[in-house]
């Protein structure tokens, strides 16, 4: 979450440091030191995951007490419908399904293998629900990748071909029309005016004497939505994604009320896509289909970009000024653009540091 | 093993005091339970389908029930005006008092907590923010800030009456040296839990309106003038409803203590107007929309140009001596001074916040039926706990209630 190289001030008590070391330092790689309980105790949670994150923890005879009184609370109902004499196997493997995945635990702690469980599990109830098979990836952020986007205002004519391929792409809510991005249409001669510009326009596009401006998730370095979470349902990826994980999101929207550049979209009602349209092609963090009550937003199509192509937005762009790439590669388009163009972010005061940047021909 | 008899004859001798009572009092809590019960209906509704039955959407995220929220929260605050003359100060006048206003603080933290379940969008998954068996993301979110000190002042509003009141039962004296630190305690945590709210908001830097140094301060002035208003107007109810005593001296001094908060809430108010009214930058257009209204879009305007002459007319009869101290008229003073600070710090605060949005939209925002409806039920729950604990404790009190051997 926290790189070493960044301008901004954060306070960091506390704040888990990833590179920290398995083993203490009396040198024994398991418990028994004695002294480093919490510690050892904390890294176990680290890694494990499911059950194993919630209940398999080291703890004291009170606490235990406490978390199984909790667990068989909340078990009795689950145990009643999986054990049920009157249900088929499909079902009792469907119920089986539901339990574990409402009582998993936050995608950004779980070993490779849990995020495989757990979208195999996803993978499985789909198939029992409806019959169809999808695709669903957990790959992980790639060394030495850092995404970044270039938009250049020069070309954008405002077609908004962008934002209906994000939304087949992303299986995004039909029902309220939920958009990632939105294309601000704005008066020649008046700058970048935000308040006088109109990102809800139905007419031909380019109307004469305007010009268009795109927005969307940032993908912040320093994005002020993780940092107000709750729970850490929303965080910074290896490769510079600010993702969220949907069954861990409690729904508070207090990370709609941080961001500072109208990212984040949040499911007011259950999400629907008519089956025909879903996109079966889906990851984890990315396009899967959402429940109620969750927040969403932009991944930079992480189920496309992760497998080495542009997000459907670039791709989608008739005139060409969407731009996408890797930051940390010298030969890539991004970072030419960077080099040779003079680009600008929005909001810059704010210390946000978005890998968005805007640039003209 | 003793002290488990005692609790449970308590339990049993509250039980019957709360469900005997004057023709009135069963009036009262009959319409109680029943805007409880709309308001479950509306909840269930909003359970159903989501929280697209609430006005809320995506341009502004927060309504009526943060709103309320972050007002209740002031609320409860107040009690330690009580809390503090009686037990730190040794002011011996509030006594009784104190009681009450403690009752009131467990209300509103009740309230709170209700409301903000009322506002996730995933109360099932509401153990994710549970410590050690969740993931708490402390303490870089202040939300979790939140949840602690304010369920840090409810386990100590709870428990120092209910030693009290345990020990008065009993008919022995309730023994200072252990709930003197807790009282102690609650003060700064009183401090605490309005200053964390207002941190909530103060620190998100995507909101100009909310982002002001001002914000937690001027939270604490409103929430010492509403809270003790509050208490007034219950303690002049029991009074002419009980034979509990509560002397004249005791309100004129919690009167006081309104008085001088909402006076110098006043002149924060004037220090924030003045700030973005004279060099109006573009970071004063929520303030702009809040009072005069943008681009036509002025839904707001009704209700802050209602609280801002409460607020003021409350303000001045306060201020004179002579006004304050006749009792009608410091009645309704207190009235509309709670009136007028729920639609400032509530509507007033939360709603501006997001309006313009980031790009300059401005999207009304307007409350549906089901979410008055559960609010509505939500203020019926906490006037009904309300009830509960203060019948019982001035049944202790006024020495109706004592243990049998």
């Amino acid at each position: 979450m926290s790189s070493d190289n960044k301008k901004w001030f954060s306070l960091n008590i506390g704040r888990k440091n990833q590179e920290t070391s398995s083993s203490c330092s009396c040198g024994k790689q398991s418990g028994g030191c004695g002294g480093h309980d919490h510690e050892e105790i904390k890294h176990i949670e680290e890694r494990k995951d499911g059950f194993e994150q919630v209940f398999d923890v080291k703890m004291n005879r009170r606490s235990a007490f406490k978390q199984l009184a909790a667990s068989l609370a909340i078990g009795a109902g689950a145990v009643s419908t999986s054990c049920s004499m009157f249900s088929d196997d499909e079902s009792k493997e469907k119920a089986q399904i539901d339990w574990e995945e409402q009582f998993k635990g936050n995608y950004k702690l779980m070993t490779d293998e849990e995020k495989k469980a757990t979208v195999d599990r996803l993978v499985r109830s789909y198939q029992l629900r409806t019959g169809k098979t999808i695709s669903m990836s957990s790959k992980n952020a790639e060394e030495n990748v850092l995404f970044g986007y270039a938009f250049n205002i020069s070309k954008c004519q405002g077609y908004m071909d962008c934002v209906s391929a994000c939304v087949e792409e992303n299986n995004q809510d039909r029902n309220s029309q939920m958009q990632y991005i939105r294309i601000h249409e704005m008066k020649d001669g008046n700058g970048f005016n935000f308040n006088e510009s109109d990102d809800n326009y139905y007419h031909e596009v380019p109307a004469e004497g305007h010009f268009y401006m795109g927005t969307q998730c940032f993908h912040c370095d320093n994005p002020p939505c993780v940092n107000v979470c709750p729970v850490q349902a929303t965080w910074r990826e290896d490769d510079g994604l600010v993702v969220v994980d949907y069954d861990w999101c409690v729904g508070c929207r207090y990370c709609m009320a941080a961001c500072p550049y109208d990212g984040r979209r949040f499911n007011w009602s259950k999400p629907e896509v008519p089956e025909e349209e879903i996109n079966k092609n889906q990851h984890y963090l990315g396009n899967r289909l959402r429940k109620k009550g969750v927040m969403e937003k932009c991944t930079f199509c992480v189920q496309r970009s992760r497998a080495g192509k542009n997000p459907a937005c670039v791709e989608a762009c008739p005139t060409g000024a969407r731009i996408f790439g890797n930051l940390l590669d010298p030969n890539s388009t991004i970072r030419w653009v960077l080099e040779n163009k003079k680009v600008f972010r929005l909001r810059e005061d704010l210390g946000t540091e978005p890998k968005f940047w805007y640039f003209m021909d | 093993m003793r002290r488990f008899k005692v609790f449970k004859s308590l339990v049993r001798d509250s039980l019957d005091t709360i469900t005997q009572g004057s023709r009135k009092y069963h009036l009262w809590m009959a319409a109680l339970t029943f805007m409880m019960l709309v308001g479950m209906y509306c909840y269930s509704i909003q359970l159903d389908e989501g929280l697209s039955v609430t006005g809320m959407t995506d341009r502004v995220s927060w309504g009526l029930y943060i709103s309320n929220f972050t007002f209740l929260v002031g609320v409860a605050a107040a009690a330690v005006m009580l809390v503090m003359p009686t037990y730190v100060l040794k002011d011996i006048d509030f006594k009784q008092a104190v009681l009450i206003g403690e009752g009131l603080a467990v209300a509103a933290l009740v309230m709170c907590l209700a409301f903000v379940i009322a506002d996730m969008g995933g109360p099932s998954v509401l153990w994710h923010m549970i410590p050690e068996i969740g993931v708490f993301n402390f303490p870089n979110s202040m939300l979790t800030w939140d949840v602690l000190v304010l369920n840090g002042y409810l386990f100590i509003n709870i428990t120092i009456p209910l030693y009290i009141l345990f020990r008065h039962y009993q008919g022995k004296e309730a023994k200072s040296k252990v709930y003197i630190p807790g009282a102690f305690i609650s003060v700064f945590w009183a401090v605490a839990i309005h200053l964390v709210t207002a941190f909530l908001y103060q620190g998100l830097q995507a909101r100009p309106f909310w982002n002001n140094a001002l914000l937690g301060p001027r939270f604490l002035a409103s929430a010492f003038a509403a809270g003790p208003a509050l208490i007034i107007l219950v303690l002049a109810v029991i009074r002419s409803s009980t034979s509990f005593k509560i002397q004249d001296k005791t309100i004129k001094k919690i009167a006081m203590v309104v008085t001088v908060a909402a006076q110098i809430n006043l002149i924060m108010l004037i220090s924030e107007l003045f700030k973005e009214f004279y060099a109006p930058t573009h970071h004063s257009e929520s303030a702009y929309y809040l009072f005069f209204g943008l681009h036509g879009k002025d839904a707001l305007l009704p209700w802050i140009w209602t609280a801002i002459p409460l607020n003021i007319l409350a303000t001045v009869i306060l201020t004179f001596h002579k006004l304050r101290n006749n009792f009608k008229v410091l009645y309704f003073a207190c009235f509309i001074l709670f009136i007028a600070i729920w639609i400032e710090k509530g509507f007033g605060l939360i709603v501006p916040g997001f309006i313009p949005g980031p790009y300059g939209k401005i999207a009304e925002y307007i409350p549906t039926g089901i979410e008055i409806g559960v609010t509505l039920g939500i203020w019926a729950l906490g006037a009904f706990v309300f009830t509960i604990l203060a019948k019982t404790a001035i049944g202790i009190e006024i020495g109706k209630l004592r243990y049998k051997k």
